[in-house]
């Protein structure tokens, strides 16, 4: 009789328990980090309850909490950016994909990579002490819009490529056989089938913006109490309080930060979370026609 | 009856010139705005570029080189070099992060791939590393900051932790990536010398996706080297050379730069700008080694 | 009684039925030689991909040192019926083995059985060369190396030796440590075979091995099988008749059927016997009309 028995099936069992842990870190981190934020951010809500985000007075010497200011400083610089960002990086794709000859593509995406790589860190660095002190553009809404426009692009333009770049040939083809323009063949053919998925990058990139920490933090401004539509004021967003404040919080006011990163959190996941489903169902019908 | 085109019936040889309309010039208009956005995209990168070579070069590599090695100046105000504690920071936090974020990435990968493609928790962990690239780092540094800084007080590997965390999705994903690339007869083969599972992806995968392995976490290492949020709540600012990982509080290039940025003082401003530039170099010289990495997949095809 | 009938033992040609396209039968006649050892044994065997059963109720039996040929049409589940000698189907997700097969007397399906061990008795060689992205000493060393054997001298003497048996060391005993990638499709075909063979295994399966090569690779592949032979049982899946009635001693045919229940084609053996009695009298009309070609 054989002996067909496995020797070493016990390393083999191991090492995929080991490869399934390691997979499961993500989820017990993503866990940890609800958990423990949340919880750290309780003293705040005991004291101001849900006036934590209705409340538009923020100050720490009275013990008062009222983020909304900041919600909307960060809502305000995203959608600034976001329009800023948008034109360009749709434009920027459109001629990657459409326009440009092969041999300029390559550098093309170089630019992009150049631009992406940059620490977040340095264009804040920039915008403080180039744009806002040199150019005389002061810290406000405006200029915390104009650098997270410029660190969002990369990403916009690179997930609107592979969006755009799922456009059936046979589409192109056909409205180009009817005489169309150039620009009338994108709008026939380019656009109707990646409007889903250009709404997804989009969204991403509005993600990014609002996580976006530490430029934000250095031109914004940091005035308080500011819920205005006029983008040339300073302002205040979540990440960029936090940032400022963090050195001489006192522990209520700590934990009144963390809160503010809590909401900042579930903010960001629902928009990613959105935008991916977005991306991903459109990539698919792309694909299945 | 259709009318055909003119010049199909006249017998006369058919006009194919180009005719200019309104549509033509809206499409040639629309094609000069696509241009136009590239030099928008290529202004400011020229623009930083441009003011972090001025300002910092002249900085970082006066009495080269004082400013890689020495202290950093304890009083702002004080002018001169240099931000060698930074340097050092910077590669301590981020090559302990690496250490730990790119093997547990690869071992998640191949669970993703090669043992649970397609079940339940494969999709979820998937779907939640997507998730988390979405996490501002902020947050992730605020969270290092409760389950580790509130325990063990400012030190180098607070920082590397949370750096992990944000590079441990992205190195999943690569990774992941390269693994779809491998062929399956390779793993084939493999099976019918009577090769087990994890001996297989040991010695055939996994040196089969090595280059695009690496220059993914190569990506994700200089992404997390120019990271500063997270940093600000775990690693602290010190002045001091602090070659000790676990100990004590230490410093990071982002850490200065986040500082200095809004001093008043000009010569804290000049250390910034030497500080961005050695940032920007070193991650430039990740990307590109990055790079040769991926030259080198495109060449063995 | 028909001369056809009798089986001349001595390995001349026979005369083919007539109205068929002649097939030279040249493989030295098995059926003078009793029948040698079970190596493997089927009984009722079925192969399904989910719910669809792709082969159907296969019952046969083969022998130690002997070169067995599978063919048929395609989705006749030739290689499926292959690839369930080795359990390689464990690795195709929703495949699933029914029935009896019996490796040496053990169940290969059975509990307790490690398809890794099966493996080890069982070697395979693939449709498409598929040498790992390695060196060709490397690629030939690997199986020993997974089974233990670390010292560079016994697995020096390993390499040589299975690349002789592959007919292939004359050709590159002096470049052992270039990539296997660079040498050419029959070449890389050989250095597969040396490698299966490096592990020791008793069998060698092969799955359409020569499909991919040129007809003079072909041919020394061909030979090659006649010399493994002695030492290895080999199983060759082919869809070239000629190369079947060239090098085996058997052959099993096998077509596709309507399967009753899901309407679907199944594959199912329709008849399995020595080699040269298969292309000279075939028992089953069907048998007949594919080996003279007129369909499939």
């Amino acid at each position: 009789m054989l002996a067909l028995q496995g020797h070493r099936a016990y390393a083999d069992r191991t090492f995929r328990w080991a490869a399934a842990s390691a997979a499961a870190l993500v989820l017990l981190i993503l866990g940890l980090i609800a958990i423990t934020i949340t919880q750290r951010s309780m003293p705040v809500f005991r004291q101001m309850g849900l006036g934590f985000f209705t409340g538009t007075r923020w100050s720490p010497a009275d013990g008062l909490y009222g983020a909304l200011p900041f919600v909307w400083g960060t809502a305000f610089t995203a959608v600034i950016a976001l329009a800023l960002a948008v034109p360009v990086s749709l434009g920027m794709a459109l001629f990657m994909t459409q326009v440009a000859p092969p041999a300029i593509r390559k550098p093309m995406v170089y630019l992009m990579d150049l631009l992406a790589g940059v620490p977040s860190v340095v264009f804040g660095l920039w915008g403080v002490l180039v744009l806002s002190q040199y150019f005389n553009l002061g810290r406000s809404f405006l200029t915390a819009g104009v650098i997270l426009a410029i660190m969002i692009i990369p990403i916009i333009t690179s997930l609107s490529r592979e969006v755009i770049e799922t456009t059936p040939p046979g589409d192109k083809e056909g409205a180009l056989a009817l005489g169309a323009t150039r620009w009338e063949m994108i709008g026939a053919a380019v656009f109707p089938h990646s409007a889903g998925g250009l709404v997804g990058a989009v969204m991403l990139g509005l993600g990014r913006a609002m996580g976006e920490t530490i430029a934000a933090a250095l031109v914004i401004g940091s005035a308080l109490g500011q819920i205005t539509l006029n983008a040339f004021a300073a302002g205040n967003s979540m990440p960029a309080v936090i940032a400022n404040e963090w050195g001489e919080a006192d522990d209520l006011h700590k934990s009144a930060l963390i809160a503010l990163a809590v909401t900042l959190f579930i903010i960001t996941i629902v928009v990613n979370l959105l935008a991916t489903g977005i991306v991903q169902r459109s990539m698919k019908r792309g694909q299945g026609s | 009856m259709i009318e055909l085109a003119e010049t199909v019936t006249s017998g006369a040889p058919p006009d194919l010139t180009a005719k200019r309309s309104w549509r033509s010039v809206k499409s040639a208009t629309m094609t000069g705005l696509m241009v136009a956005a590239v030099f928008v995209v290529a202004l400011p990168l020229v623009a930083v570029v441009w003011s972090v070579l001025g300002r910092g070069l002249a900085v970082a590599f006066r009495g080269f080189p004082d400013f890689f090695i020495q202290e950093i100046p304890s009083v702002a105000r004080r002018a001169g070099p240099g931000m060698g504690p930074a340097i050092l920071g910077t590669l301590l936090v981020t090559g302990a992060a690496t250490l730990i974020a790119v093997p547990l990435g690869v071992l998640g990968a191949v669970y993703l791939h090669e043992y649970g493609v397609g079940n339940r928790f494969s999709r979820l962990v998937r779907f939640m590393a997507t998730v988390m690239t979405g996490v501002p780092s902020i947050v992730m540094g605020l969270f290092i900051y409760v389950v580790w800084t509130l325990r063990f007080g400012y030190s180098a590997f607070g920082g590397s932790l949370a750096l992990a965390c944000l590079m441990l999705p992205v190195v999943i994903g690569a990774t992941e990536q390269m693994l779809k690339l491998v062929p399956h007869h390779l793993r084939e083969a493999s099976y019918a010398l009577g090769t087990s599972k994890s001996r297989t992806i040991l010695t055939v995968v996994l040196p089969a996706a090595l280059p695009g392995i690496v220059s993914g976490s190569l990506l994700a290492v200089a992404r997390a080297a120019g990271e500063t949020a997270p940093l600000l709540f775990a690693v602290g600012a010190a002045t001091e050379y602090n070659p000790h990982l676990f100990e004590e509080a230490n410093t990071a290039l982002s850490i200065q730069i986040f500082g200095n940025a809004t001093s008043s003082f000009v010569a804290a401003q000049d250390r910034a700008w030497g500080a961005a530039l050695t940032l920007v170099l070193l991650t430039f010289l990740i990307t590109l080694v990055a790079r040769v990495f991926t030259a080198r997949i495109a060449s063995r095809r | 009684m028909h001369t056809e009938d009798r089986i001349e033992r001595h390995g001349r040609p026979q005369r083919a039925p007539a109205g068929a396209k002649s097939i030279e039968v040249t493989a030295p006649l098995a059926s003078g030689r009793p029948e040698g050892a079970v190596v493997f044994e089927l009984t009722d065997l079925e192969v399904y991909y989910g719910a669809f059963r792709a082969v159907s109720r296969v019952t046969m039996k083969i022998f130690k040192n002997e070169i067995t040929a599978f063919i048929g049409p395609s989705g006749c589940g030739k290689t499926t019926v292959l690839r369930s000698f080795n359990r390689m189907h464990d690795v195709t997700p929703g495949a699933r083995v029914a029935g009896g097969l019996r490796y040496r007397g053990t169940e290969l399906y059975g509990p307790n059985v490690s398809a890794t061990e099966v493996r080890r008795r069982i070697g395979m060689v693939f449709q498409k060369p598929n040498p790992f992205p390695k060196s060709i000493y490397d690629n030939v060393a690997f199986g020993p190396r997974s089974n233990g054997v670390q010292s560079r001298e016994d697995l020096d003497v390993i390499v040589e030796k299975s690349l002789r048996s592959a007919a292939l060391w004359e050709e590159v005993k002096d470049r052992l440590k270039a990539s296997a990638l660079g040498l050419s499709g029959g070449q890389q075909q050989r250095l597969c075979i040396a490698r299966t063979i490096a592990v020791g295994p008793e069998v060698v399966l092969m799955d359409e091995p020569c499909s991919a090569l040129d007809p003079i690779a072909t041919a020394r592949i061909e030979d090659l099988m006649r010399e493994l032979k002695s030492t290895f049982t080999i199983v060759i899946v082919t869809h070239n008749m000629q190369q079947a009635a060239r090098v085996s001693d058997r052959t099993a045919f096998f077509t596709t059927d309507v399967d009753a229940k899901s309407e679907r084609r199944t594959g199912t053996l329709v008849e399995y016997d020595v080699t040269t009695k298969i292309f000279s009298n075939p028992g089953d009309e069907r048998t007949e009309n594919y080996i003279t070609g007129r369909f499939g």
